[in-house]
């Protein structure tokens, strides 16, 4: 149903994703009945704010959840085979090889003891059958790709000695150096000063197209969303409220929680003193409503939306969860809950 | 949309501040290195009129955050001076005379989960500058006090008996407000007090402040590396680069005719959300580090319209169009100002 | 807000945390809590539980001398269920009032070194500079000693000072005081730390903004946020001071012995020990260890069930 860029098969399929989290108090349902596609060279664009689930699914996608957290159902295909349920090894095969992670911090995500280069030439070395000499060589250019300067003297240095976007960078060509197939993002410009954001995303976008990876973005930022994605997916509470084109969703949001959200966000386009604001504060976990889960903070909410928990349905070229939508609409409309909050 | 010499509420002139971050001097003599100097805030000079919202933004490592803390007084300044409503605050003033003016500025922090203490409960929180500044008679009145500051920052009076941690982000920086407005202050100095929060629970913050600013009549020293929140709050922004500022102008020029290089290419890196299909030029380069700042102007191996004066002079502020710039190339008139168009999303 | 209420109602949050779930969840952990419940009951009851009062000169007799343990002796005689030491005195009753001896010179002990550790850390971290180089070098200074040695020091410097007979009176406090003194470092090194790590948290900045003096904020707002691992560690040297001080009598220069604590029985049965009449030995020692190992359990699980990460 969905109108992919091309018409070959998709690259990344979710459907029904469950992430849950045991605590002795209950079960805690993190990432609740998510689906997805992902064509091959598309950037997703996945948005949310804190508590979403969007880093959760992320991470279920490469295979990283931390336990107690654990996929309760639901499946991911990765090119049509299934990669949800592997063991460990098998995972790990797959991970580097075909999918390659990005994360927040590049403080953290390269190991300060060894030299760039040793990490390069071994993640190369696991997922490629490359002699070292040849390894050396595809790390050079890597990092060259990735606009290190001085790529030759700077492939024995250790992270410490590069400063934050560098190892950013380093941190791309570490995700592409076994020629994955897709890329899960997360947060990749977060910690980054601005002018330096704007740097890593002209660079990643750049990168995929020329590789032809597709990308999976997991971010709270929409400006980021806005220039690099070509599908956008906005989660609330651990749903997808809002799916399809990044431009129609940015522009013409059709589901109350996006529209309040690009509200929201400071623009330069138009100088109001206050902004637009959605009262109250996304649902803890463990408070979740009943029926649609926005439905205390909407202004257009009607009775059905209390009862009935609403699937992504089609709403012009994207698809919302939203009974605006529906034929049958939305009910005896009734007044928001939360208040200036 | 004052800037005059003699209505300034607040006048920072010729701030400067050093952190000696040398090694032990143990280890200096032994492996002979030099002693290490930061100049985080070299020089700066603003003046803020009462009721304005003056805002200071910057990349990291630009000493915005360092001119914040010390205009509160929670650093001495190297040098320069800091004049509050016509007091000089490092003169030597009676402890109650400096209890008075320390009562009248407040501060509020960026990080909402390091600002409360986690053990105290919120009511003390709140009540500490009242109890602190002898502003109440009673423990009646203290309540009551508490109670009508939590209610202006939309939260609920019994909020006052629990602990921080049961608050989301959004909702302590609320109660980090009130603790803020506790003692009735005229002027707040905010250090990225959105930047750790959601999207949306920016936008409600932001609005609260604005409602806030306008019953009470306070005035705002907001420090932000966000230019679009920047844009929509403030009456006259500066922008700071390795510890100075490199140009001052009234928001709407600011945004709509910038003049220095940093400010042009910060603009350029504000993302796209109104889908114009706007070019963004990539900026070169990165922040240097500010133990060992580039000679002469600091920008100047980030910037292209750089020359050998640039590398070797200092530039001096120069008054343009309601604000200071400090370029070279705007002075000599070699760079020329032009006027951005920003698109509504429609 | 009445004052009821607000017990019942920490009562409420204390048995709903995480930390008494984890307490409940782990049997080795109870049985630690127990065990030690059970010894500290006894020894503080031990005036009135004890069969007899083997510190009452009046009420012992020689003829009761090095009686073995009833369960292995001739006659079936029950009155002394431990049996007896050279002197006549009842062993089941020493070790009761041994163990309160012991378990109030190894609380006070602790106590003297948390007063004394927390202070010290609390001033050095937060005022910094030349003071906290000079604490600092002390404890290093006095970390390269063992304990012992320095509760030794300390006790004989003060033997030396004062009168035997003045000297026995006041053993118990000198005790204390030494073995205190011998381990102030650590909370002083652990809260240094914690305070190094809230001083720069913005919370402590607000307070300093409002103009609060730097000892207000010391005591009121960072002193309540680094006395965490103050806990994991007094309990653990709890067990460490009561052996300290058993050794010290053991070696004889702790309390004197008409007031015997675990580790001066011990040292007495070892007298006699050749001879074959190990009940002396054997049973305070076995309390001893028993009431250490039992501390040092609880002590593990506060250190686990207050880390936050391995929640």
């Amino acid at each position: 149903m969905m109108a992919t860029p091309s018409n070959n098969p998709p690259l990344l399929e979710v459907k029904n994703l469950r992430v849950e989290f045991p605590t002795r108090r209950g079960t805690l349902l993190a990432v609740d009945d998510v689906s997805f596609d992902i064509a091959p060279g598309e950037v997703l664009g996945v948005v949310g704010e804190s508590g979403a689930g969007k880093s959760l699914t992320g991470n279920a996608i490469i295979g990283l959840l931390e336990p107690p957290g654990r996929i309760a159902g639901g499946e991911i295909r990765l090119e049509g085979r299934r990669i949800d349920n592997l063991p460990y090894e098998e995972m790990r095969k797959v991970r580097g090889a075909r999918i390659g992670a990005i994360f927040q911090d590049p403080l953290t995500s390269l190991n300060p003891l060894y030299s760039v280069g040793r990490q390069l030439i071994e993640t190369i070395q696991t997922h490629l059958r490359l002699s070292a000499a040849a390894a050396r060589t595809r790390a050079l250019d890597l990092l060259k790709e990735v606009g290190i300067p001085g790529a030759e003297t700077r492939i024995d240095h250790y992270p410490h000695q590069f400063s934050g976007g560098m190892r950013q960078r380093v941190v791309i060509a570490l995700a592409l150096c076994a020629g994955p197939r897709l890329i899960v993002a997360d947060e990749p410009t977060t910690a980054l000063d601005v002018s330096i954001q704007a740097q890593i995303i002209a660079l990643l976008k750049r990168l995929c197209r020329e590789h032809g990876t597709a990308v999976m973005l997991v971010t709270h930022d929409m400006g980021v969303i806005a220039e690099t994605a070509d599908r956008v997916a906005v989660m609330y509470a651990g749903r997808i409220a809002e799916i399809g084109p990044v431009r129609d969703v940015v522009k013409h949001a059709k589901h109350p929680y996006t529209k309040g959200l690009m509200g929201s966000i400071p623009s330069l386009g138009v100088r109001t003193e206050r902004l637009t604001q959605i009262d109250g504060a996304m649902p803890r976990l463990t408070e979740i409503p009943d029926g649609c889960a926005f439905n205390p903070r909407c202004t257009e909410r009607g009775a059905r939306c209390l009862v009935e928990r609403p699937n992504l349905m089609a709403a012009g070229t994207s698809r919302a969860a939203c009974w605006l939508h529906d034929r049958g609409g939305v009910g005896t409309p009734i007044a928001k809950e939360t208040v200036d909050a | 949309m004052p800037d005059g010499a003699g209505t300034a509420f607040v006048r920072i002139a010729g701030l400067k501040r050093y952190f000696d971050v040398s090694a032990p001097w143990l280890v200096r003599t032994i492996e002979g290195r030099p002693r290490q100097i930061v100049q985080a805030v070299d020089g700066i000079d603003i003046e803020i009129a009462k009721g304005e919202t003056f805002s200071l933004v910057g990349e990291s490592g630009c000493g915005k955050s360092t001119v914040a803390r010390l205009v509160v007084g929670l650093y001495p300044p190297t040098a320069g001076s800091i004049e509050f409503d016509g007091n000089d605050m490092a003169a030597r003033h009676s402890r109650a005379d400096m209890a008075a003016l320390r009562r009248r500025m407040q501060m509020i922090f960026q990080d909402p989960f390091a600002s409360l203490n986690p053990r105290w409960r919120v009511f003390d929180i709140i009540a500490e500058p009242i109890r602190a500044f002898g502003l109440s008679k009673d423990k009646a009145d203290l309540e009551k006090r508490v109670g009508d500051l939590l209610r202006q920052v939309r939260l609920a009076p019994v909020d006052g008996r629990k602990f921080p941690h049961e608050f989301s982000g959004g909702q302590r920086q609320r109660i980090s407000i009130a603790r803020a407005l506790a003692s009735q202050p005229e002027f707040l100095v905010c250090d990225e007090p959105t930047s750790a929060l959601d999207v949306s629970v920016q936008a409600q913050i932001l609005n609260l402040m604005v409602d806030l600013q306008r019953r009470f009549g306070l005035t705002y020293l907001f420090i932000s590396h966000n230019l679009a929140v920047v844009y929509h709050i403030s009456t006259r922004v500066g922008v700071m680069y390795l510890g100075r500022l490199v140009e001052v102008a009234p928001t709407e020029t600011l945004f709509t005719r910038p003049k220095h290089p940093y400010t042009r290419m910060l603009l350029d890196t504000i993302p796209d959300l109104d889908m114009t299909g706007r070019q963004r030029t990539p900026v070169a380069g990165e922040v240097p580090s500010p133990i060992n700042p580039p000679s002469g102007c600091t920008f100047h191996p980030r910037c292209p319209f750089a020359n050998d004066r640039c590398k070797a002079e200092r530039p001096a502020p120069l008054a343009i169009e309601g604000g200071t710039v400090t370029c070279h190339a705007i002075e000599e008139g070699r760079l020329p100002i032009e006027d951005r168009v920003y698109v509504a999303n429609s | 807000m009445v004052k009821g209420s607000a017990l019942s109602g920490w009562l409420h949050r204390a048995a709903d945390s995480d930390v008494w779930w984890s307490f409940k969840s782990s049997p080795l952990t109870v049985s630690a809590a127990t065990v030690t419940f059970l010894i500290v009951a006894i020894a503080f009851l031990s005036p009135i539980l004890a069969p007899h009062t083997p510190f009452d000169p009046a009420t012992l007799s020689l003829s009761d001398g090095l009686k073995p343990p009833a369960m292995l002796s001739a006659d079936g005689d029950w009155t002394f269920p431990l049996g007896t030491d050279d002197q006549g005195r009842d062993i089941l009753s020493s070790i009761m009032y041994g163990t309160r001896l012991s378990l109030v010179v190894g609380l006070a002990s602790v106590v003297v070194a948390m007063a004394l550790g927390i202070t010290l850390g609390l001033v050095s971290g937060y005022i910094g500079g030349a003071v906290d180089a000079l604490i600092m070098r002390i404890a290093d200074v006095q970390l390269t000693f063992p304990a012992i040695l320095v509760a030794l020091l300390i006790d004989g410097v003060v033997r030396g000072i004062i009168s035997v007979k003045r000297h026995d009176e006041i053993a118990i406090y000198v005790i204390v005081g030494a073995i205190g003194l011998s381990f102030w470092v650590q909370y002083a090194r652990t809260v240094r730390g914690s305070v190094l790590v809230e001083k720069n948290k913005e919370y402590v900045q607000a307070a300093r903004v409002i103009g609060l003096s730097p000892l207000l904020i010391m005591v009121r707002h960072v002193l309540p946020n680094v006395t965490g691992p103050v806990l994991v560690i007094a309990t653990i040297n709890l067990g460490l001071a009561i052996i300290t001080e058993a050794t010290l009598s053991f070696l004889g220069v702790g309390l004197p012995s008409t007031e015997p604590s675990l580790g001066t029985l011990i040292r007495l049965g070892n007298e006699v020990l050749q001879s074959g009449d190990w009940w002396i030995t054997v049973f305070p020692g076995a309390t001893l260890a028993a009431l250490v190992l039992a501390v040092n359990l609880l002590g593990d699980w506060l250190r686990d069930a207050l880390n936050p990460k391995l929640r």
